[in-house]
This record gives structure tokens, C-alpha cells and sequence, in this order.
């Protein structure tokens, strides 16, 4: 098992599509380095669900839709000294903000009544007590908590995500090179 | 014509009388960073992203003509920081979705913010209501990636003389009109020079889209201004 001593980092996946967390797996060999460099606290990778301790970094992929994902960046902020957010969703709100010009209720009736192939006869939207409340609009992760550093991209190629946790975990300043630098 | 002796960033430059700054320093070989100028349009001074510092006043690069003795501040870190400012505006103002737009690569605004380093805007997002008109069969106009920097208004005035499109309204509400019910009930067609003029996404050819194989797209590997660049021609 790991040394206490290493830095931990976590991740989560917010409102995104794992595209992101695809593309750290992207690192290829380097995964082992990173194994050597840090412990996973938190994160998808582990499927660990809580924080049993305080971080060095968390990564944040995805934006704000509902309120769970509110609930799990402000955890994420309390508990990481370094919050990184990965990816256009969590930097812009990606592709779930392209609803953030429409009013909520045309979204679900669009998506749960009027779609073409629905069979929803009572005309229900999804109400259940379970599932998280959505949001009126999409937030990108800056304008709900502070974040300290942003990797663009869409995915981020995985070259700027391993530059930048490295240099995070070595104390170095956070610079992308131009052909990293990217935000598609 | 006579010449005109002048310094951007300490560095003399010599230009003839009339020339604009930022005409003068691209014939030295210095790019100042621009979105609404364009090659054989007459200066809009639109966008301020050309914004330098003249004998210590902000000025459009593209409409100030050079004097003798003039001193000009471009890539300062005052500078960098007001265009980064600006660029931040016309990314918030919009809806910019790179990550599926056919522009992406080849895209003078995101270039201009990969130039900067931007890799978060400053502002938060207003998420525009903006309509996409799809009427013509061969160009399409999404405004939701337009940027008002008026190339095409002038492009398809002076250079096509069509006067296909117009702004309407003013401050917060401007906005880009065609002539005409939709793009279709206009006389633009798809071999009009205004159809390669937008530096974003905003007026696109159809059917021809994600051509380029990312990694040799124009701005993959060195910045707009690196000599990839329309090159503005005349004087």
C-alpha cells in the first residue's frame, strides 16, 4: 500500500461525459509515475465515494447542472488545497449549457413528453425524491467555488493534464504549452 | 511619399505617411493582433483587440495613422492584459462551443486566445438567446458565435456590393441582420467573398466542414501572427 507521505489527489466527473477521465487514462505509461507520485483519495479511478482526509489536488471535470453536483464541488473545495478545473464542461459548462438559453420546463418536456419514440401516457417529468434537483441553468465550476487552475480542452489532451499535475505536486508554475493549449 | 520614422515597443519602424500603425509594422515584420480588420477593407476600428498604446493613449492600431517620433506600446503586459480583457468579453457575450464547431482550428478568436494563454474567461457566461438561420443552401449564419467585428457587413459592401447584411439596434442589443426575411431571401451566394470573411464560425459554408485533420489545422501548432496569417496587402 501507499506511503502516508505522498500527496493525494482526487477526482470527480460532475456534469461531464468521463471524456475527460478518459483522457488521464490517456497518460499511457506514465500511469505507473503517477502510482509512484501520488495516493488517489476520492476519485473514480478508486471508486472511492468520500473524502477521508484533506488533499493536495482535485481535479474537477464537468459543470454545475443539479444540486449534487453543487454539493460535491463545495466537498471538493473543502477539502482540496488545490481545485483544479479539467475540460471545457467544467470551465464553460460544455454541452449541457447549450440549455442554459432555454426555461427548464421545455427542456424536460422536450426530453420526457414531446421527443420523438416517448411512451410516457401519464405525462410524468422525473420527480422522484432521488433524483438530484436540476439546476435553472448550467454553471461552469469557477462561478459556484474558487478554483485555482483550469486545463482546457475537450478533451484536455492528456499531455496538458500530466504537465499539470506535475507541476502542481512539484510546486512549479502551471504553464501549457501552445500546441496543449486547446479548446476542442 | 515621405517617410515616417516612429517606435513600437523601442524598436524603430519606418513607414510612409498615411499608413495605419498597423499596416506600417507588418511591413516590419511586427504583428499586432487583430480580429475585425480585413485585407482591401477600409479600417472599422471595431473590436479593439489591434488596441496599443500611442504617446501614452490607448489607440486602434488599425485606424491611427503613424507619425514622426510616435512612440507605441504593443505587446506590453498592459496591453496583453487588455486584450486578454476584451477577448474575454466577446467569448462570455456569445455562446462559443469549440468543441463541436466546424470553425475550430481555423478559428481567428480562439486562435487569438490561444495566442494570450486564455484558458478560463475572467467574466462569467451570459449565455445569449441567438437563432441560427439554415434557409440558404450553401452558407449558414449562426449568431450565436458572432462576434459583430462587422467583416462581413463591410465585405459584402465594398467588396461584393451587395449590402447582404447589416447591424441593427445599439449597445447590448446589436446585432447582426440580413437584408431580407432569411439568408435565402438575400442575394448572397456561396462564391461571394463574404462567405470566407468571418473570422469565426458565424458564416460558414455548408458541407465542407471538419475538412482539415486536427493537428494540421492552421493554428495546431504556432500561434495566429506566426506567419499563418491573411496578410493585409495593400497600403
Amino acid at each position: 500500500m501507499s506511503t502516508p507521505s505522498k500527496p493525494r489527489v482526487a477526482t470527480t466527473s460532475l456534469c461531464g461525459c468521463f471524456g475527460c477521465h478518459m483522457s488521464i487514462l490517456d497518460i499511457d505509461e506514465r500511469l505507473f509515475a503517477l502510482a509512484d507520485l501520488v495516493e488517489f483519495a476520492r476519485s473514480p479511478i478508486n471508486d472511492y465515494k468520500e473524502f477521508d482526509g484533506r488533499c493536495a489536488v482535485g481535479i474537477i471535470e464537468g459543470g454545475c447542472c443539479n444540486e449534487e453536483n453543487v454539493h460535491v464541488l463545495e466537498d471538493f473545495r473543502k477539502h482540496c488545497n488545490i481545485l483544479v478545473s479539467m475540460g471545457e464542461c467544467a470551465i464553460n459548462g460544455g454541452i449541457p449549457a447549450m440549455r442554459n438559453n432555454l426555461p427548464l420546463r421545455e427542456c424536460l418536456e422536450e426530453a420526457y413528453l414531446k421527443s420523438p419514440g416517448i411512451w410516457n401516457p401519464a405525462g410524468i417529468l422525473p420527480n422522484d425524491i432521488e433524483i438530484p434537483l436540476l439546476l435553472h441553468r448550467v454553471y461552469p465550476c469557477h462561478e459556484v467555488v474558487k478554483i485555482d487552475c483550469f486545463i482546457p480542452g475537450c478533451p484536455p489532451p492528456a499531455d496538458a493534464i500530466w504537465d499539470t499535475v506535475v507541476a502542481l505536486l512539484t510546486g512549479k508554475p502551471v504553464t501549457l504549452a501552445y500546441e496543449r493549449l486547446k479548446y476542442d | 511619399m515621405s517617410n515616417v520614422t516612429f517606435t513600437i515597443d523601442g524598436r524603430e519602424v519606418s513607414g510612409r505617411a498615411g499608413q495605419t500603425i498597423l499596416k506600417a509594422a507588418e511591413a516590419s515584420g511586427i504583428y499586432i493582433p487583430r480580429l475585425c480588420a480585413y485585407k482591401n477593407l477600409v479600417p472599422h476600428g471595431s473590436c479593439r483587440v489591434c488596441s496599443v498604446r500611442v504617446n501614452g493613449r490607448i489607440q486602434a492600431a488599425c485606424v491611427q495613422t503613424i507619425s514622426d517620433g510616435m512612440v507605441v506600446e504593443n505587446d506590453s503586459a498592459e496591453i496583453r492584459e487588455f486584450r486578454t480583457a476584451i477577448l474575454d468579453m466577446l467569448f462570455v457575450e456569445g455562446n462559443h462551443y469549440c468543441m463541436f464547431c466546424e470553425k475550430s482550428g481555423l478559428c481567428e478568436l480562439q486562435a487569438l486566445a490561444y495566442r494570450f494563454g486564455i484558458t478560463a474567461p475572467q467574466y462569467p457566461f451570459l449565455n445569449p438567446d441567438r437563432p441560427v438561420d439554415l434557409s440558404h443552401p450553401d452558407v449558414y449564419l449562426d449568431h450565436n458565435r458572432c462576434i459583430l467585428c462587422g467583416r462581413c457587413v463591410r465585405v459584402s459592401q465594398e467588396l461584393d456590393h451587395k449590402n447582404v447584411f447589416q447591424f441593427v439596434d445599439r449597445g447590448y442589443r446589436k446585432r447582426l441582420q440580413v437584408n431580407g426575411e432569411a439568408l435565402a431571401a438575400t442575394r448572397l451566394a456561396v462564391t461571394d467573398e463574404v462567405t470566407a470573411s468571418c473570422p469565426t464560425g458565424a458564416l460558414m459554408r455548408k458541407r465542407v466542414g471538419y475538412a482539415v485533420p486536427i493537428g494540421q489545422r492552421p493554428f495546431d501548432a504556432q500561434p495566429i501572427g506566426a506567419g499563418n496569417l491573411q496578410t493585409e496587402d495593400s497600403p
